[in-house]
């Protein structure tokens, strides 16, 4: 039940990727209690999260570039 | 201060998810904006010799893409006749002046403030995301844009999955300070 703060970092992280298990979770919140580091990073974390969803990030994809890249290399 | 140089061979791994988010948020689709960065790209090359060294690489590239992103405008709007102002009036005639209240702008609304913060945002987000480490950043992409699954990313980089996860923290860390000041 008791888990270190790298490991509650790493299932914190894991949880913004919805990839943590419902037990991992537990574990967190019962560190989070505990831990104001911790849960003071677990908040920022969280709004990193929905910034990144919030600002609809776009690439492009390796495909694209490497296209865009010969092209380039035809103009020179 | 130092002139600038330019570096063509390097635009397109530096600048090109830059370029094409300024675009996206513009034109609103993803391939037109990528044609435009592809022009951007071409008209930099041919005009790289009339750089003068006073901005730094990527301000130029964003100066060249807003005159295609207007050219853009400009070409559609011949096209298709001018710009066109649509009301629709309201059906019900018995509503007695009611209807006024709807085409007043609502004082409380945000609405329109959004897409520009959220544009700013992706600006910011894109541009502390080009001061990671390279590897860190690829990751990133990867997996919170891409948002590829853990495994496919550890096979097509050749890391194990508590690699990912310590360069997905690091990354995340990074940005996390990155955008401090104005966005947290």
């Amino acid at each position: 039940m008791v888990i270190s703060c790298e490991k509650a970092a790493n299932i914190c992280d894991k949880a913004q990727y919805k990839e943590a298990s419902s037990w991992e979770k537990i574990k967190l919140k019962f560190h989070l209690l505990m831990c104001k580091t911790c849960a003071k990073h677990s908040v920022k974390n969280k709004k990193l999260t929905s910034l990144c969803n919030q600002a609809r990030l776009a690439v492009l994809s390796e495909e694209d570039k490497r296209k865009m890249k010969d092209t380039c290399a035809k103009a020179k | 201060m130092t002139a600038h140089q330019l570096h063509p061979d390097n635009w397109v791994d530096l600048y090109a998810d830059y370029l094409f988010n300024y675009a996206v948020t513009r034109v609103n689709d993803s391939e037109i904006a990528k044609d435009l960065v592809q022009d951007t790209f071409i008209a930099g090359l041919k005009s790289a010799k009339n750089f003068k060294g006073e901005a730094a690489e990527r301000t130029w590239l964003i100066a060249i893409l807003k005159r295609k992103v207007i050219d853009h405008y400009r070409k559609i709007n011949s096209k298709n006749g001018k710009a066109e102002v649509r009301m629709s009036f309201s059906s019900q005639t018995d509503s007695e002046g009611a209807w006024l209240e709807e085409r007043i702008a609502d004082p409380n609304s945000n609405f329109e403030n959004d897409a520009l913060v959220n544009e700013e945002l992706g600006i910011a987000i894109q541009n502390c995301i080009s001061k990671l480490p390279k590897k860190q950043a690829q990751v990133f992409i990867m997996k919170t844009i891409e948002g590829m699954e853990t495994e496919d990313i550890c096979n097509a980089l050749g890391i194990n999955a508590s690699n990912l996860w310590v360069m997905i923290h690091r990354a995340r860390t990074g940005l996390m300070g990155c955008l401090n000041q104005n966005w947290f």
